[in-house]
């Protein structure tokens, strides 16, 4: 595994600890995900967090639907997900349409940058087609410096206007991973 | 397995909300719905169009955000199977307010009644058990659905799951609102939220 991109740049303050820190700005409760390695940091954070619940799911469309079932209950909530689960989400991604309730999403991206394994490649370089296709708005970072700025932009639309919203998180940012040696 | 004397899905929803108070009942895609509207309109009704497989994940998201009420799924086999995986996250979650309900006639009735995984092979209840939801049972009659409804607001026995064998009779449509954003600003409303 090579090292991750922001590994050159000033570590007081990593960008999943910005974006932890966004999150609980924003009353963020219900933290469903599916683990990536590049959610890794965020998601023991969230663990570890005495107001947010981190909920373990088993694929990612189960994501989508509990965020509505949170919302209709008075809290917020955030999706953590790699790429290659936001084509398990396309039939659910429907709820956004029809309730139009604070959706957002935090995509880890593989398949985009340097990337080892094929497999990858498919539904990464489609992520934000499907996003798009399916009324959810995308914006990208893809450097540490940008990942703030993105974050507090996409929170904002998310939970203040009910925009359904993704952001992406490049594999630039995260780091390439390589299991070929 | 098919069972002699099966119960009329009309009547089990009846005795599910007969005495609900403060409950929130989500149904899932298909005749569930359409059984919740039969038993009367309600503003903690959270009717379902769509979304397969998203029932029990939305009750989940309802239960954890208040804890202090008891929530309801009623959902039916073909929804259940497409969302067997969320019975896992549930009991990972342990969720002490939620009650999932499964109606299970064995078939797909909305589409034509092409036969389940349930009519020859799959059991529900032992899915959910082994997912780790230990209050897990299969019912077959009136009574049991009877005492099951009582169990519904103890706010600690919970997660708990029923799969209840019903009859097949495809009975008349009473629809309720299609209308997603009047379903979730009424609930969110009777829990005194305002819109954004």
């Amino acid at each position: 595994m090579q090292a991750s991109a922001d590994s050159t740049t000033d570590t007081a303050t990593s960008w999943p600890e910005e974006i932890f820190a966004i999150l609980q700005r924003f009353d963020v409760r219900q933290v469903p995900y599916v683990p990536d390695a590049g959610h890794s940091l965020l998601i023991q954070r969230v663990l570890g967090s005495s107001t947010m619940r981190g909920i373990a799911l088993t694929t990612e469309e189960e994501g989508v639907a509990l965020l509505l079932g949170a919302w209709t209950g008075g809290q917020r909530g955030v999706l953590l997900m790699q790429s290659s689960g936001v084509g398990n989400c396309i039939n659910m991604l429907s709820l956004t349409q029809i309730f139009r309730f604070p959706f957002l999403t935090l995509v880890t991206m593989r398949g985009e940058w340097g990337e080892f394994n094929p497999w990858q490649v498919p539904m990464g370089s489609t992520t934000q087609g499907v996003f798009e296709l399916s009324g959810v708005r995308v914006l990208r970072a893809s450097e540490p410096r940008e990942v703030k700025e993105v974050m507090q932009a996409a929170a904002s639309q998310a939970y203040n206007a009910c925009t359904p919203t993704a952001v992406l998180l490049s594999q630039r940012l995260i780091g390439a991973k390589d299991f070929t040696r | 397995m098919s069972q002699a004397n099966l119960l009329d899905r009309r009547r089990v929803v009846a005795a599910l909300l007969e005495n609900r108070e403060g409950a929130l009942v989500v149904g899932g895609l298909g005749a569930s719905t359409n059984d919740m509207a039969a038993s009367g309109d309600h503003d903690r009704n959270f009717y379902l169009w769509g979304a397969m497989g998203g029932a029990v994940m939305i009750g989940l998201g309802l239960a954890l955000a208040q804890p202090e009420l008891p929530v309801v799924v009623i959902t039916g086999d073909g929804e259940m199977l497409m969302g067997m995986g969320s019975l896992a996250t549930v009991a990972l979650q342990k969720p002490a307010n939620l009650s999932i309900v499964v109606l299970d006639n064995e078939r797909y009735g909305e589409t034509g009644g092409q036969m389940s995984h349930t009519a020859m092979a799959a059991d529900l209840v032992g899915v959910a058990r082994a997912c780790g939801i230990a209050n897990a049972q299969a019912i077959s009659t009136l009574a049991e659905v009877e005492a099951f409804a009582k169990a519904i607001p103890d706010l600690a026995g919970g997660p708990r799951f029923a799969n209840v064998k019903i009859d097949a009779a495809n009975l008349e449509r009473i629809l309720p609102t299609r209308d997603g954003m009047f379903i979730l600003n009424r609930l969110r409303g009777s829990l005194g939220f305002t819109p954004i």
